[in-house]
């Protein structure tokens, strides 16, 4: 018991929704949250005759998620039945790819401490048609089958995350891959994006090493169900093995459900069944070939991805890795930001600052992204160009961003407006510190003795200077000229 | 004046409707008188469309009447295989668990009938889902053939082939996974087509084994199977396996019909031919005689996988089948068993209640084929005899342009004289499996009778997209022999 180490090991398999207009093998449109049954037709109803089409986007899609994921892409690829019944799935089987996925052996870098990445294999990925959902109502069950023929992409990884934390780390980092890509909107409220993870662990004790059984937990949905399931499979299965010994054997690996109110896994199939899914080539299709012009077309469509994106923030902008991360969290917040640097000459820092602590929230609060505010990258690098200048405060550029958004004005105008305009002319700005100085003698004096005093009583002085100005003396410019004064 | 309207071709019916000389209405009422009369005897329809139909008629002659354009097959009145999806009446596939689907679409070829302005009478009978080879496996009635009514019309589109021998519509579609059109045809006495797999979309075709699946014509004549084909043939966005017309060019089947194919070097591989019946062999040498006086070679050809079809078939077809036939569950539509104990129940005992005996006994060999631990043993080991077979055709046709065999061993049997055997029946289907395996083009042309004035079918093969050859081979022969113009029995009187 005293001389127990461990060591936790995750693989995970991902299904991503692709944001495809139509589904995988039919035109129904691919829409959430709309009547039960009102996006089908005889193809995604599985009835009898129809037959399957492919649609060309979704495959393109997965081939750049593919690339992303810096997978070989196969350059032939087919599609199998994989048979099994459930009432969710009309055909009884599910078109797939079994033994030659559109991707294979690839890796992901997700981002761990400041300025670091691990690199997580990536086994294959493969396409796939979802199925519709069962909804469990008193004594029967309805189906609704407006999800069955999503265009579903299966993401399996090698088992090379070693704790909660970088599995979380890799699967927000893919969100923010597939959504940069425009693949998916890998909504978790929408079931976009579903997880399950193999945990088990390796355990030393007593110089000798012990595997646990590998638990698959079916099924999570979001981000938080991901990380705490994994949490909550490496202190259980501690406790077994400490309890029974129990070692990883052929076909002891069981299936567990995330159950939410009791934040805990629980059993749902003891011993690994032997599936037969039967899997034959879908006769219905013709194979895939990807031939150099259209690889190359779709290589053309992909971006920078969004972790160099953040590497690059910080090495070219001086970003710190937490500010880059926020602003890299969504494309078109990234590239608003990038635009306005770059193009405009801000300065980043500060358009960082004003976006960060301003932007992104109005932006929140109005459901959309920093770049749909009204604000140009022109504009925002005026302001952080004024801010520079002198200006205005930094405080005040936020009050002025926030006047942007509802007027549309050019910051100059408002800050004129709402007199922001900071007073540096130090031949004014001294006039006024004199007054100050003469009516506050105590004051000069504790500054003067250098005491415990001091640093306060300047403070008061200064405060009484921007309070004679209305906030507008530039307390840089009043602070140097209180330092000349009183030594 | 009705029975000899009833004879014409296709294109002659056509043509004398556009020239006013008969009218598509006369026509489809002299259709529907036949079946008044012969129906109840033959059984060859699950479902006609008599008002639907003369509305077709009326509406197609008053078109012509006002001198409008109208469709290839404008005011015929033709039969579709139960198994093809329509708007209107059920689409049963002659199984329970379909008695009352009714399909929000047509199948291609379906709407491309009716697009040629045919006036579709009915639905034809066939074996449950297209699974045999005597009709006798139908779930709802049972056909019989028109020249002997205690034979069966052969299967499985034996509906359809008995409604053309018997007159009861001008040229019916069926469906040919293994023989099913080709087989019917020659028990019947008329002409069947299988197209090479991909000529015609098969979108809404009821799949059985889906990349052996084909749709076709049954007709009187080889002129009207070019016409069929003109009207069915070609890509369908609808269907990704119908092949692109820019790779396999689309021909006018009608168009150089009648030019004979000059130095016509016939494949025959003499071992197989000695399986079948002597009546059988006997017409196919006489084919052969009438080949040969029209300047035709004939040329042995080794086809040495050929023996390894049928086992072959019967893993991929049933393989297949057992997933294409997993969507009739009871769930979402078709038969749903009384009182499930579970879901599981819903699923078994609603499958049980309404497969017949043949469809479930495909299905369970197709679930084994495929089953872990077997998919290698058997699957895989039929699709590469399936490949085998394929490089047999390629490697013969470099020797021939045709290959010439009987399509059944027999002619047509008794109905029950082998339902009991499925394994004798399986084995009627010998000479037609390998063409749906490799998926070339074969049809079946009417060669004559046996000594019961049972009809013998001569079966021709080609290449790949190479129907325009196939037909004009075929029409060599039926210009010297027309045998069209002999008529069952049952019909004459």
């Amino acid at each position: 018991m005293s001389d127990i180490r461990y060591k936790v090991v995750v693989g995970l398999e991902i299904h991503v929704h692709l944001s495809t207009r139509t589904k995988m093998f039919c035109s129904c449109a691919l829409e959430y949250g709309v009547t039960a049954n009102s996006r089908v037709c005889p193809v995604c109803l599985g009835m009898p005759g129809v037959l399957p089409v492919m649609n060309k986007k979704a495959y393109e899609y997965a081939v750049m998620a593919g690339i992303s994921l810096n997978c070989q892409i196969a350059r032939f690829t087919k599609w199998d039945r994989k048979n099994y019944y459930y009432p969710d799935l009309p055909k009884n089987y599910q078109i797939s790819q079994y033994d030659l996925p559109l991707a294979g052996s690839g890796f992901i870098e997700i981002p761990l401490e400041p300025g670091q990445a691990k690199r997580i294999r990536i086994r294959r990925a493969h396409l796939e048609e979802d199925a519709g959902k069962n909804l469990h109502t008193g004594n029967f069950s309805q189906v609704d089958l407006n999800r069955a023929g999503t265009p579903l992409l299966e993401i399996v990884t090698e088992p090379d995350m070693n704790s909660a934390a970088e599995v979380r780390a890799l699967a927000t980092e893919l969100q923010r891959i597939v959504r940069y890509l425009g693949v998916s909107e890998a909504d978790m409220q929408k079931g976009h994006m579903r997880f399950e993870p193999n945990v088990n662990l390796v355990i030393s004790k007593d110089g000798k090493e012990y595997k646990t059984p590998i638990v698959e937990v079916k099924n999570l949905n979001s981000f938080r169900a991901l990380e705490r399931s994994i949490e909550y499979e490496v202190s259980r299965q501690l406790d077994e093995f400490i309890e029974s010994g129990r070692v990883m054997e052929m076909g002891n690996k069981s299936t567990r459900g995330w159950d939410d109110t009791n934040q805990a896994t629980m059993l749902q199939r003891e011993k690994e069944e032997a599936h037969d899914y039967r899997y034959f080539p879908e006769p219905d299709l013709v194979p895939v070939e990807m031939n150099d012009e259209w690889l190359t077309d779709i290589q053309s469509r992909i971006c920078e991805l969004p972790l160099e994106k953040q590497m690059r923030f910080v090495s070219e902008y001086g970003l710190s890795d937490y500010d880059a991360g926020v602003l890299t969290q969504d494309r078109a917040t990234a590239e608003y930001f990038d635009n306005a640097v770059k193009h405009h000459r801000g300065d980043a820092k500060r358009i960082c600052n004003l976006l960060s602590q301003t932007g992104l929230k109005i932006a929140n609060e109005k459901g959309c992204k920093v770049s749909e505010l009204g604000v140009s990258p022109f504009q925002i690098a005026v302001l952080s160009q004024m801010v520079n200048k002198g200006l205005i405060s930094a405080t005040a550029s936020a009050t002025v961003l926030e006047q942007m958004v509802q007027t549309h004005e050019e910051p100059q105008a408002i800050a004129e407006k709402l007199n922001l305009i900071q007073k540096s002319d130090e031949a004014e700005l001294e006039k006024i510190v004199e007054q100050v100085l003469a009516e506050n003698s105590a004051a000069v004096e504790d500054v003067k003795d250098g005491g415990k005093k001091s640093g306060k009583a300047k403070g008061f002085l200064l405060g009484q200077v921007m309070q004679k100005t209305r906030g507008q003396a530039n307390p840089k410019v009043v602070s140097k000229i209180l330092s000349r004064k009183l030594g | 004046m009705s029975d000899e309207l009833l004879n014409f071709s296709c294109i002659e019916l056509r043509d004398k409707i556009a020239s006013g000389q008969v009218s598509s209405v006369e026509a489809t009422k002299a259709v529907f008188s036949a079946i008044d009369e012969i129906e109840p005897v033959i059984g060859a329809y699950i479902s006609t469309f008599k008002e639907q139909a003369l509305k077709k008629a009326k509406e197609v002659d008053a078109n012509i009447a006002s001198g409008k354009n109208v469709g290839l097959l404008a005011g015929v009145p033709v039969a579709i295989k139960d198994v093809l999806c329509t708007t209107f009446g059920a689409t049963t596939c002659a199984s329970k668990i379909l008695e009352n689907f009714h399909a929000p679409y047509n199948a291609t070829v379906v709407q491309k009938l009716l697009d040629a302005d045919a006036v579709i009478v009915g639905k034809t009978n066939l074996d449950e889902f297209a699974m045999g080879s005597s009709t006798e496996n139908s779930g709802l009635k049972q056909t019989v053939n028109p020249w002997d009514s205690e034979r069966v019309p052969g299967g499985s589109s034996g509906g359809s082939a008995a409604a053309v021998a018997a007159r009861m519509c001008f040229s019916a579609l069926g469906s040919d996974t293994g023989g099913s059109i080709r087989q019917p045809a020659s028990f019947c006495g008329v002409v069947g087509l299988k197209p090479t797999y991909g000529r015609v979309s098969r979108y809404g075709l009821v799949a059985y084994g889906s990349s052996l699946d084909q749709i076709g014509p049954l007709t009187k004549t080889v002129g009207d199977t070019a016409l069929m084909l003109n009207i069915i043939a070609g890509h369908d966005s609808k269907d990704s396996t119908s092949v692109n017309e820019d790779i396999a060019p689309l021909a006018d089947y009608m168009a150089e019909l009648d030019r004979p194919v000059e130095g016509l070097r016939i494949g025959i591989v003499g071992r197989l031919n000695i399986g079948a019946d002597g009546s059988v062999q006997k017409a196919i040498a006489e084919v052969i005689e009438v080949y040969k006086n029209l300047g035709a070679e004939l040329v042995e050809i080794e086809m040495p996988h050929f023996d390894y079809a049928i086992a072959s078939y019967y893993m991929v077809a049933t393989a297949e089948a057992s997933s294409n036939l997993a969507r009739y569950d009871g769930v979402h539509y078709g038969h749903r068993t009384a009182e499930p104990k579970d879901y599981i129940e819903v699923y078994s005992k609603s499958r049980q209640e309404a497969f017949g005996k043949e469809v479930q006994r495909r299905i369970m060999l197709g679930t084994y084929a495929l089953s872990s631990g077997y998919y290698d043993a058997y699957y895989l080991k039929a699709l590469k005899v399936r490949n085998l077979i394929r490089g047999d055709f390629v490697k013969a046709y470099q020797k021939c342009d045709c290959i010439m065999m009987p399509v059944s061993p027999t002619t047509a049997f008794k109905v029950g004289e082998k339902i009991a055997d499925p394994l004798t029946m399986y084995l009627s289907d010998i000479y037609t499996i390998a063409a749906n395996l490799a998926g070339v083009p074969s049809i079946s042309v009417p060669c004559g009778f046996d000594e019961n004035r049972l009809p013998v079918g001569l079966q021709i093969l080609t290449p790949a997209f190479s129907e325009d050859k196939l037909l004009r081979i075929a029409r060599m022969y039926e210009n010297q022999t027309k045998w069209y113009e002999e008529r069952p029995e049952l019909i004459n009187k």
